[in-house]
């Protein structure tokens, strides 16, 4: 059982994909009992209205399981984008790393430290 | 009849056998009108009067005093084109460049009234034919200079927009951007876009805006600036304002701009401090005071 989950975003996100990535990460965060999940979108170059809503959901239903969920690697071009759809993701955690990231996640949580997280590629 | 054939044929005429004569008058009309002594040389004036000259007399040859748009006047236009755009670049006055050819009604009315001393009709048809005629390319003419002042603009624009918004990393991990003058939407796109990409760069995660160099906030400076912020939070970093003046401070409230949970700063040094301490950095005296 692992603390964190790991996504890595690496393909360009379409909206049937987004919808598998809800399902298995909420599944998995209730098999394995995570309590950190890292989003990474750096790979992440095109973005839309929907795409910008399902990272939201995502974190939101993280936070609902119980896990905290940091996106991290926004490119600018993104965060432009997301910015002027209004989609400003209030309470998303957010890195500019999965480094920093898993800091991020460590210091806000009260779990023994732990390495050996589970990775998850999507 | 006022205007026909014969007004046009009369012109050209008129043009043509008169051309050193209209050329010397011409060239001592502008030369006393030019303010600016020495800004062009006689030479350089009278090779540009001899050059529209000829170019004026073969467009008007076939009578056609009418349509700018033909191809006889083609020539004409692009010759004036490049005369009123070196004198907007060398800084005359519009009605400096507009003068050159106002300047050649004169001479050119004289030298229809000689030829047609004794013909009253055909004088008062030449002559409101060249005005015709005259007042078009002048009006040509200014269009070209606000055309060529406008790109000038333009372009300083432009130059300003790159000067003006440069990203400074103070110390590790920490940006600062000190913005100056007023932003605007385009601005702020730069502005917002190489703030971001610098962060991104060094990867920073504290960015003060400085905006002691901005002179007013309206609603819209406020909502880019916290456009701004909101991006650079959307990728992990912690974004400060500071260098707000009062007035500035008091603007904001009346106009009931929230600035939500962005922390704000008085000066740029308090900025850094918290900076400094969000990064667990602190900055010490080595040596005693004198």
């Amino acid at each position: 059982m692992g603390d964190f989950l790991l996504v890595t975003i690496q393909v360009d996100m379409h909206d049937r994909l987004a919808m598998t990535l809800q399902d298995d990460l909420t599944t998995k965060i209730s098999q394995t009992g995570a309590f950190g999940v890292l989003i990474d979108i750096s790979a992440l170059e095109i973005v839309d209205s929907f795409i910008g809503r399902m990272i939201s959901n995502i974190s939101s239903m993280s936070r609902v399981l119980d896990a905290q969920t940091v996106v991290v690697g926004m490119q600018p071009a993104v965060a432009i984008t997301l910015v002027e759809l209004g989609l400003t993701l209030p309470g998303v955690k957010t890195a500019l790393d999965v480094e920093k990231g898993m800091a991020l996640l460590r210091e806000t949580m009260v779990v023994p430290e732990s390495d050996d997280d589970d990775r998850q590629d999507i | 009849m006022i205007g026909g054939e014969a007004g046009k044929m009369a012109l050209y005429q008129a043009t043509q056998d008169n051309t050193k004569e209209l050329l010397a008058e011409w060239v001592k009309e502008q030369m006393s009108t030019i303010s600016k002594q020495g800004a062009i040389k006689e030479a350089d004036l009278r090779d540009q009067c001899d050059t529209f000259l000829h170019l004026f007399t073969s467009a008007i040859r076939h009578g056609n005093t009418t349509d700018l748009r033909t191809s006889e006047w083609d020539a004409v236009l692009r010759y004036l084109n490049e005369i009123s755009a070196t004198r907007s670049e060398q800084g005359f006055s519009p009605s400096e460049t507009a003068t050159f050819i106002f300047s050649f009604k004169k001479p050119l009315f004289t030298a229809l009234g000689k030829t047609y001393a004794s013909d009253a009709p055909a004088l008062a048809s030449a002559t409101w034919e060249s005005t015709a005629i005259l007042d078009r390319l002048g009006l040509y003419t200014m269009d070209v200079f606000l055309k060529t002042r406008e790109t000038i603009i333009a372009r300083q624009q432009e130059d300003m927009m790159e000067l003006s918004t440069p990203v400074v990393s103070l110390a590790e991990g920490i940006l600062a951007l000190p913005v100056i003058g007023t932003l605007d939407s385009a601005r702020t796109q730069v502005v917002m876009e190489s703030l971001l990409q610098r962060i991104v760069d060094t990867g920073s995660t504290v960015a003060i805006i400085d905006i002691t160099g901005v002179p007013t906030v309206d609603t819209l400076v406020a909502q880019h600036l916290l456009k701004t912020v909101t991006a650079a939070r959307l990728m992990g970093a912690d974004c400060i304002i500071s260098g707000i003046r009062p007035q500035i401070a008091q603007t904001i409230v009346h106009l009931g701009v929230d600035l939500g949970d962005v922390i704000t700063k008085a000066t740029l040094s308090s900025a850094f401090a918290v900076a400094l301490q969000r990064k667990g950095m602190t900055i010490s005296r080595i040596k005693a005071q004198a």
